[in-house]
C-alpha cells in the first residue's frame, strides 16, 4: 500500500509544480527590466506603471464586469427555474427541456460563438455589450442549472408538504423555506456564471462590437501586439486578486462550518 | 380536480417558459440556422446565396482537410489520455488525505485556474520563448540545440492543453474517489488480490463514473479547440476550430464555416448521444 501512495504522491506534487511553476516564473518576469528575462536586468515597477497608465485596461475591465454581474444576476433567476422545472415536473416538456441543457454543455465555445453570431447578422441585431450579455447568458444558464439541480436532488421535499399542512402559502414557502435551503446551490451556480463570464474569450471574440471590447478581447490583442512584460504585470495581479478573493471566501464560509 | 390540474400545468409552465425559451430563442434556432447554412451555396465574396447544395460538404473531403480533422482527433485523444493518467494518481492521492490537506490541495487545484484562460496560455508562451529561460537551461543542459523551436509545434499544443484541462480531469475523479471506500482495496488484498488487481478491479470500476466525466470534459473543449493552437501551435498544428476562425473571420466564407462548424458538432454530439441511449436502453433492459 505505501509503494503505491507514494507514485501518487510524487505524481500529485510533480502536477502541483507543473502548475504552479508558469505563475512563478510569470511573477518574477514582472519585476524584470528585460523583455523576455533571460537574466536579470534589475528590478522594476516600469511594467506596472505602464499598465496602470493605460486606459484600455481600465475601460475593457468595466465592460467585462457590467457584462459579468448582469450575466450572473440573469442566470442565476433563469437557471434556478430552469433546475426546479426539471426536478419538480416530470413531464415530456422536462426531458426536452434537459437535453437542451445537456447539449449545451457539450457544445464547444466556436460552435456557439459561430452560431450566435449568425443569429445576431440574422435578425439584424447590432454587435456590441448586449449581444454578449446575451451570448454570456446562453452559455450560463446550463452551468447554474447544473449546480443547482445537484442541490435539489439532496433536498427533502417534505418540509415543504410539511410547510404547506401548517398553512403556509406559496409565497412564504418559496420565501422563507425554499430559497434559504437551495441559496448555497444558487449562490455557487452564480460565481461559476461569473466566473465563466469574466474569462469567456472565444465566445465574445465572435458576438463582440466596435467599442465593446472586453477584457480577455483586449488582453488577446496585447498578446499579438503588445508587450509581454506588461501582460506578465496584468496576469500577477490577476493572482493577486484571485487569492484574496479565495482567501476572503474561505474565511467567510469558515465560521459556519465549524458551527 | 380538474381545476387543480390546469393550474399544476400553469405553474410549471410559469417556471418552465423563461429556461426553456431562451435556450429555444439564443442556442437552439441558431444551432439550426448555422446547420441550414452549411447547406448553402457561396459567392466568390463569401456571402451566402439561394439554393441548396453540397458542394461545402464535398471539399471538407479534399486530403488537406482529412489531414486536418484527424490531426483533431489524435491531438484530443492523446491529450486526454494523458490528463487522464496524471489525474487518476492525484485524484487517488487526494481522496487518501485528511480532511484538512484535501481542501488545501483542493484548493490548491482550483485557484490558479480562475484566473484568465488567456494568462495561462500566456505564461507559457514566456516559458517556451526562444529567448526565455527553459530554452537556456535545455541548451546548458546539452537536451536541446540552439536552433530547436520549442513554441508553435503540435507538441506544445498537447502541453498547453493538457495543463489548461488537467483539473477538468482531476475533479471528477477525485470526487468520485472521496466516495470510494478504501478499505474494500484492504479486503481484496488480504483475501490474495494483487495490488496491481484490486486498484483495477476494484478501484477502477467504482470511480468509473468519474473517469467517464473526465474524459469528457476534457475531450469535448479539445476537439472544438481554437485558442491554444492558434497562438502556441505552428501552421501544422492547426485544427478544426482554427478552419472555422479562419473561414469565419479572414477567407469570409460563412457556408463554409457553417460547414466545418456542423462536422465538428456531429464529431462531438454523435458519440454523446451513443453513450447516453445505450445508459438509457440498459437502464431500460433492466428494468
Amino acid at each position: 500500500m505505501k509503494c503505491r501512495n507514494g507514485f501518487s504522491k510524487y505524481i500529485t506534487i510533480a502536477v502541483l509544480i507543473f502548475f504552479y511553476l508558469p505563475m512563478v516564473i510569470m511573477t518574477i518576469n514582472s519585476f524584470n527590466n528585460s523583455r523576455y528575462g533571460v537574466e536579470w536586468s534589475g528590478f522594476t515597477l516600469a511594467w506596472y506603471k505602464q499598465l496602470i497608465t493605460d486606459p484600455k485596461i481600465l475601460y475593457t475591465l468595466m465592460n467585462s464586469l457590467i457584462i459579468g454581474i448582469s450575466a450572473m444576476v440573469t442566470s442565476m433567476v433563469i437557471g434556478t427555474l430552469a433546475a426546479f422545472a426539471i426536478h419538480h415536473y416530470k413531464s415530456r416538456i422536462q426531458i426536452f427541456h434537459q437535453a437542451l441543457i445537456f447539449t449545451q454543455l457539450g457544445v464547444p465555445d466556436i460552435l456557439m460563438g459561430m452560431s450566435l453570431l449568425l443569429f445576431f447578422i440574422a435578425i439584424h441585431l447590432r454587435l456590441g455589450l448586449i449581444t454578449i450579455y446575451i451570448a454570456h447568458v446562453t452559455f450560463c444558464i446550463s452551468y447554474v442549472s447544473m449546480v443547482v439541480l445537484g442541490r435539489l436532488q439532496n433536498f427533502d421535499f417534505k418540509i415543504i408538504e410539511a410547510a404547506k399542512d401548517l398553512g403556509a402559502d406559496w409565497y412564504v414557502i418559496t420565501r422563507r423555506i425554499f430559497l434559504p435551503l437551495i441559496s448555497p446551490g444558487i449562490i455557487a451556480g452564480g460565481l461559476l456564471a461569473f466566473t465563466l463570464s469574466i474569462d469567456d474569450f472565444v465566445i465574445t471574440f465572435f458576438v463582440t462590437g466596435p467599442g465593446s471590447s472586453t477584457l480577455p478581447i483586449y488582453i488577446y490583442s496585447m498578446m499579438k501586439h503588445g508587450s509581454p512584460a506588461v501582460l506578465n504585470a496584468l496576469s500577477v495581479l490577476f493572482l493577486v486578486v484571485t487569492f484574496t478573493l479565495v482567501y476572503c471566501s474561505q474565511r467567510l464560509i469558515a465560521p459556519k462550518k465549524t458551527r | 380536480m380538474k381545476g387543480m390540474h390546469n393550474k399544476k400545468n400553469l405553474g410549471e409552465w410559469l417556471v418552465t417558459i423563461p429556461p426553456l425559451g431562451w435556450l429555444f430563442i439564443f442556442f437552439m434556432i441558431p444551432t439550426i440556422i448555422a446547420i441550414t447554412i452549411a447547406f448553402r451555396p457561396s459567392s466568390p465574396y463569401g456571402d451566402i446565396e439561394a439554393g441548396w447544395t453540397l458542394e461545402n460538404f464535398i471539399m471538407l473531403f479534399s486530403p488537406t482537410y482529412i489531414t486536418i480533422i484527424w490531426r483533431t482527433i489524435w491531438i484530443s485523444f492523446i491529450s486526454t489520455i494523458i490528463c487522464l493518467f496524471f489525474a487518476l494518481p492525484t485524484g487517488y492521492y487526494m481522496a487518501r488525505l485528511s480532511q484538512k490537506w484535501r481542501q488545501i490541495i483542493l484548493l490548491l487545484i482550483i485557484v490558479p485556474f480562475w484566473t484568465n484562460f488567456l494568462i495561462r496560455i500566456f505564461a507559457w508562451k514566456i516559458i517556451l520563448n526562444p529567448e526565455g529561460i527553459l530554452q537556456y537551461i535545455l541548451i546548458s543542459l546539452g537536451i536541446i540545440s540552439k536552433n530547436t523551436m520549442m513554441l508553435y509545434r503540435t507538441e506544445t499544443v498537447i502541453l498547453v492543453t493538457v495543463y489548461t484541462y488537467l483539473p477538468f480531469a482531476i475533479l471528477p475523479i477525485f470526487a468520485a474517489a472521496e466516495k470510494f471506500n478504501f478499505k474494500l482495496l484492504e479486503a481484496a488484498q488480504d483475501l490474495g488480490a494483487s495490488r496491481w488487481e484490486s486498484f483495477s478491479r476494484i478501484f477502477l470500476p467504482n470511480i468509473s463514473k468519474g473517469l467517464k466525466v473526465a474524459t469528457f470534459m476534457v475531450m469535448i473543449p479539445c476537439l472544438g479547440s481554437y485558442i491554444i493552437p492558434d497562438l502556441v501551435g505552428g501552421t501544422n498544428s492547426e485544427m478544426i476550430g482554427n478552419l472555422i476562425a479562419t473561414q469565419a473571420f479572414i477567407a469570409r466564407n460563412i457556408p463554409m464555416a457553417a460547414a466545418w462548424a456542423t462536422v465538428l458538432m456531429a464529431m462531438i454530439l454523435f458519440p454523446m448521444g451513443l453513450v447516453i441511449s445505450t445508459k438509457l436502453l440498459s437502464r431500460k433492459m433492466a428494468e
